[in-house]
């Protein structure tokens, strides 16, 4: 027996970027967060051609999921176009072979930062969303070994403090994005920084959400029908932004979240965050037979 | 011929035993006991180092003890309260025991509010309605006799002395079985010391909440307490009525220490 028959040629990289071995501990982590939803689980983050902090958290998970017949999808705050979007899908598609859509219905493994598309995900859909900060408790609790503690202990008193502090100090909740969510009753995360409306689309939602943090080593995970509730006083209500009523200047999509574009006269006009939805609404109304699934939300209401 | 009078028994509220606690070869405490009616108010006084606020944080269950039993007669609380584990010492800590520390930086979050300070309390232990919240926090600010129109100020832009009455409404906002105070006046001047004391003096009339005190100062212990506990290198070196202590010291540590006083 010689040695090289013991070992595999060598090839000038592996499938998917990662080696085997960075990609078994992925996913048996990944299984872990998803048997414990909402926990963060601590992972070896790899180094990825990227900078930490732009993405590197979802790339890893998004590399070990991949095979040549996954079509990706990649989003950077609900456009397919941004730089960081593009960059990521071509990587993907690069060091895997896989096909590459803009479309939400074909996608097979959508990567995000910090939106989640206007349509409706699948149960064969799996949504990976980078994270910045993990931690919902850092704020209130810097040390992180006591915030672990806290996690044991479910002792979230401190992440409705922050909010009682909003309301005093300006009259209303002002976690605009990353807002604190209850998942499956037990732990506090922070769901990427993903704004208020995004997150009532997590609740018992049909996909598979996993969320990773490069820079932080951690991953968590919405498994399907898991319950994510926002954190809420009994007696002030959960409030989503008031974008129904706005319409995309390019579009003319309505009841979506948009993007503000201040004019030089001090006017704003609006688009559509997802800029899939929007161009499939151009198409739409330029006559074309365009597939154009269920949303989350209809006419700005979040559908029961 | 007249019937004897009635005599009803009170069992004690808080009986510590025979606690020890050595760090490395400094023994903090030897064989402290001490037992507390309910309503009443134990003043521990002592020099510096005399294991006062150690016996105090362990009554507060922050330090365990090496050896020496706790239990606090309330329902649902049995058993020695040093082998619980943390989870239960959080809890009975957060909902049957107040803790008013020296330094308001170790009992607040200086840049939250004050009423948030006493709302956290109340968080804690579950409640999640905000308009409760906001009326528990103003009525256990009031009853510290803190000035309303501030509660919204963070503890960091307060005095002393209103630092001292946001720590106590908290420590009272759930109605603590147990009011702990550590050395509560100290680095007060002396007319906030004074208006601090007779706060402290209303609500145990009014409340009859039972208090362990622990102070180096003699005048705030005899003021509040109804008995005391004298406290020298760890151990228990006299203790009885305050009256009694302070006017009829028996040991020499607490003769010297009321001398020195007068």
């Amino acid at each position: 027996m010689s040695l090289k028959s013991l070992t595999k040629d060598w090839e000038p990289m592996s499938y998917g970027f990662l080696d085997a071995s960075a990609k078994r501990e992925i996913r048996r982590k990944t299984l872990k967060a998803i048997a414990v939803p909402g926990c963060q689980m601590p992972y070896a983050s790899r180094e990825v051609p990227m900078a930490r902090g732009w993405g590197t958290g979802g790339l890893q998970v998004s590399c070990t999921l991949i095979n040549p017949k996954t079509t990706v999808k990649v989003i950077d705050q609900g456009a397919d176009d941004s730089v960081n979007a593009a960059s990521i899908r071509r990587f993907l598609a690069r060091v895997s072979g896989a096909p590459t859509t803009t479309d939400t219905l074909k996608a097979d493994l959508i990567q995000s930062r910090h939106r989640i598309p206007e349509e409706v995900l699948r149960e064969d859909q799996i949504l990976v969303l980078q994270v910045p900060n993990p931690e919902p408790l850092r704020p209130v609790q810097p040390n992180m070994s006591i915030a672990r503690q806290m996690h044991a202990d479910a002792d979230y008193g401190r992440m409705w403090l922050q909010l009682y502090e909003q309301i005093v100090r300006s009259g209303r909740v002002m976690q605009g994005a990353s807002y604190p969510s209850l998942v499956h009753g037990r732990f506090v995360m922070t769901p990427s920084p993903i704004p208020r409306w995004d997150v009532p689309k997590m609740h018992m939602a049909k996909h598979l959400t996993i969320l990773s943090a490069g820079r932080e080593k951690r991953i968590h995970a919405v498994p399907p029908f898991t319950r994510v509730e926002p954190l809420v006083f009994d007696d002030v209500p959960y409030r989503v932004e008031e974008h129904g009523d706005l319409t995309c200047t390019r579009s003319g999509a309505k009841g979506y979240f948009m993007n503000e574009i201040p004019q030089p006269d001090g006017t704003s006009t609006y688009e559509v965050s997802d800029s899939e939805l929007g161009v499939k609404t151009i198409r739409s109304s330029e006559g074309e037979t365009i597939d154009i699934g269920q949303t989350w939300y209809q006419n700005g209401e979040m559908a029961q | 011929m007249m019937d004897a009078p009635k005599i009803v028994t009170t069992r004690p509220l808080l009986i510590a035993r025979n606690v020890s606690k050595a760090y490395g070869d400094v023994q903090a405490l030897s064989d402290v006991s001490a037992t507390v009616y309910p309503g009443e108010v134990l003043g521990i006084v002592g020099e510096s180092g005399s294991g006062k606020s150690t016996f105090l944080r362990s009554l507060n269950l922050e330090e365990t003890p090496d050896t020496g039993s706790y239990t606090l007669d309330l329902p649902d609380v049995q058993g020695n309260l040093f082998d619980l584990d943390r989870y239960a010492r959080r809890m009975l800590c957060a909902t049957k025991i107040g803790i008013v520390y020296q330094n308001p930086h170790l009992g607040l979050l200086m840049k939250h509010s004050s009423s948030g300070n006493v709302a956290e309390r109340l968080l804690v232990a579950g409640e999640r309605r905000f308009s409760v919240l906001r009326d528990k926090a103003r009525d256990a600010l009031d009853a510290s006799e803190f000035p309303l129109e501030r509660m919204d100020a963070p503890p960091i832009e307060l005095s002393g002395g209103m630092q001292q009455r946001v720590q106590l409404a908290k420590a009272i906002a759930l109605e603590p079985a147990l009011l702990l105070l550590d050395e509560p006046t100290t680095g007060l001047d002396v007319s906030v010391q004074a208006l601090v004391l007779d706060t402290l003096k209303k609500l145990q009339q009014e409340r009859k909440i039972t208090m362990v005190i622990v102070s180096h100062d003699l005048g705030v212990i005899r003021t509040l307490s109804d008995r005391v506990m004298v406290m020298r290198r760890g151990k228990v070196v006299e203790q009885g009525l305050a009256d009694q202590v302070f006017q009829d010291p028996q040991h020499a540590y607490t003769q010297q220490l009321v001398h020195a006083k007068l």
